[in-house]
């Protein structure tokens, strides 16, 4: 195989004067889990169309594993997809929906038998193939719909949304299962998907779009720990953000004084954006620390009042207003053996340290 | 309080109370009459006695005489022409209006397809025999480009003559119900077809047209069962061998004076009917099986 498997160069989309999607570059890798994650109306299920083949792009060019898909329709291109409402189709026991594909290529019949037997034994559905569709649950739907794909061993699986319309207990079980599914199969797989714990967990790479735009392309962890602006920041996991004003100090470092924490001096990288005036500070909940009794110490401290407390039994959340900020920051801490839960209006000291700090545009 | 008073105020009492004018008037317009012929049916007419002692003599003549047999069979036959014939003019402007009528111009072309029905039927049987006549229209217009010497004679007062008119007039019914079934069909399916590999056409018969079946099979209904009973068009525009069933029950009741075979033919006729129906209906309910 070719490796990238998916190259978008330039695209731009038009639906009359509306442009839904402005110059998308990316590069999908061969066997990755690929995520586009971005809010409602961001062109994440536009940019998928796209590469499926049910709409064509305004400029640029998709291309998979090496060939232009310029004037390719949906059918002759090596991507499947798992439709948002898994579009079984009603009239067709579950076999026959699985068996489509197959018998639009003119796999002799007992080939097909076969294939589609694997295939929905794949997605834990043995057994199931005389049912009638519409006598299937929500996630047993989406398991033939997957099925339906993946018995034509396409090159990459297009994902949209597909676990939305579950409910979370059946959602967090669809993930893991997918993941080894994907694992299992080998075929790059590539989700569109709003929720960015989703994304976050299942993807090896996650493109962050806004606005028909990808503000961000990257792996799980350098999207969370290096976000390159404040919008990705915010939209991935939480983020505090403090007003900040930055000198450049030496060496590639700067001289940061913090709202409500203080002077810190931080290194470049944590500036993924650069930096100019409109710079902010982001510091992520965990980040920062409550220290309770007399002996806690940190690299360096700021005080406030607790605002509220969120108790989640593994994890406590508080809303600290610090001394000089008026809006207060939110404070995740593990609650571990001894560690004492704090109330409204109690006075806080929060630990914190320069590396924690991001500046951000 | 009383049972009375308290049935009054229930639901079922309000129930009631609401289709009893529909009630009275279909018992006393529709299963009055029906119930007369039924009774007519077994009975015997001499001039303007009626033998009321029960018999089947009726129907045995309405079965075995060649003339009926004709004529029923040639109802059958006309109707399933106009049927299928209407039905394949309206499933393309069904489709069109569905899949490529812009969303909010789609209340607008069915108020556009049902304009037809703004002149009366019969106004509409007399245009057709203006356009298909022997001076008509048609004739006229390939008489003047030269393609044809002599008018052509075939095309009015016969079988095709009845067929053409029909189909014209039981179009728009036919589109509505085929319109609801496209409408309703989820475009993600026509896309998951497309994406499995399947070019417009086999998609067009693996997936649109079996889900468009149950608004075919109700059009079929629609357009079969009136038909078959039409007795106006084959009046005007059939000639004598464009007759069918129904002109021979108007002959029985009124100029042969004998309203008992009438009322035979009739029955048999609607026996007939029913029976086609219920064939359709099972039909739909094996392919609106699964369909939610």
């Amino acid at each position: 195989m070719t490796d990238p498997i998916i190259r978008l160069s330039g695209i731009d989309k038009f639906y009359g004067d509306f442009q839904a999607l402005y110059d998308v570059n990316a590069e999908i890798r061969t066997g990755e889990f690929f995520s586009l994650l971005g809010p409602s109306g961001c062109g994440k299920t536009t940019l998928l169309r796209t590469i499926a083949g049910f709409e064509d792009v305004s400029a640029g060019r998709v291309e998979i594993a090496g060939q232009s898909m310029e004037n390719v329709p949906a059918n002759r291109r090596p991507t499947n997809m798992v439709f948002q409402s898994y579009a079984i189709f009603p009239h067709m026991t579950v076999a026959e929906n699985v068996a489509y594909g197959l018998k639009a290529r003119k796999m002799p019949k007992d080939q097909i038998a076969t294939e589609v037997a694997t295939a929905l034994k794949q997605v834990g559905l043995e057994g199931y193939g005389e049912r009638a569709s519409h006598a299937m649950s929500g996630g047993q739907r989406q398991r033939v719909a997957l099925a339906r794909a993946l018995v034509l061993k396409p090159k990459v699986l297009l994902l949209d949304e597909p676990l939305s319309a579950l409910d979370k207990k059946m959602r967090e079980q669809m993930q893991s299962e997918l993941r080894h599914l994907q694992r299992a199969v080998g075929i790059t797989f590539i989700l569109v998907t709003h929720d960015q714990e989703e994304a976050l967990t299942m993807s090896d790479r996650i493109a962050v779009m806004f606005e028909g735009r990808i503000g961000q392309l990257a792996s799980p962890q350098e999207l969370y720990r290096r976000p390159v602006n404040r919008k990705v920041a915010e939209f991935i996991g939480v983020m505090n953000f403090l007003d900040v004003s930055v000198r450049a100090g030496t060496a590639g470092t700067f001289d940061c004084e913090i709202a409500g924490l203080g002077k810190a001096v931080v290194p470049a990288e944590q500036a993924p954006g650069g930096v100019d005036a409109s710079v902010t500070a982001g510091v992520r909940p965990e980040m920062l620390t409550i220290l309770s009794g007399e002996n806690a110490r940190s690299e360096r401290e700021a005080s406030g009042v607790v605002e509220d407390v969120y108790y989640y039994g593994d994890m406590t959340y508080y809303d600290v207003k610090l001394d000089g900020v008026d809006h207060p920051v939110t404070i995740s801490m593990r609650n571990t053996a001894g560690r004492a839960v704090l109330s409204r209006q109690d006075r806080a000291r929060v630990g914190w340290g320069a590396e924690s700090v991001l500046l951000l545009k | 309080m009383s049972g009375f008073t308290k049935w009054r105020r229930s639901e079922e009492a309000s129930g009631w109370l609401l289709v009893s004018p529909t009630l009275v008037y279909s018992i006393l317009m529709l299963a009055a009459p029906l119930a007369m012929v039924v009774a007519l049916s077994f009975w015997t007419q001499d001039y303007l006695q009626l033998d009321k002692t029960f018999t089947l003599k009726n129907y045995i003549e309405a079965w075995s005489e060649p003339i009926y047999q004709t004529l029923m069979g040639r109802s059958l036959k006309i109707s399933a022409f106009v049927t299928a014939l209407t039905i394949l003019l309206a499933f393309p402007v069904a489709y069109y209006v569905s899949f490529y009528v812009p969303q909010k111009r789609k209340p607008l072309w069915i108020f556009l397809i049902t304009i037809p029905f703004w002149t009366s039927y019969l106004m509409r049987i007399f245009l057709w025999k203006v356009i298909l006549g022997y001076n008509g229209v048609v004739n006229g217009s390939l008489l003047g480009l030269g393609l044809i010497e002599q008018p052509l004679s075939f095309i009015l007062y016969n079988q095709n003559a009845v067929v053409v008119t029909l189909a014209h007039a039981w179009v728009p019914f036919a589109i509505l119900p085929i319109f609801v079934a496209l409408e309703k069909i989820d475009r993600s399916l026509l896309e998951a077809a497309e994406d499995l590999g399947d070019g417009p056409l086999r998609r067009f018969i693996r997936v649109t047209l079996p889900l468009a079946m149950p608004g075919v099979v109700a059009a079929t209904v629609i357009v079969f069962i009136p038909t078959i009973g039409d007795y106006v068009t084959p009046r005007l525009v059939g000639g004598p061998n464009g007759l069918m069933i129904s002109n021979m029950i108007e002959l029985q009741f009124k100029k042969a004076n004998n309203a008992p075979l009438g009322a035979a033919l009739a029955l048999s006729a609607m026996f007939l009917v029913s029976v086609i129906s219920l064939i359709f209906v099972w039909l739909n309910r094996k392919y609106l099986v699964g369909q939610k």
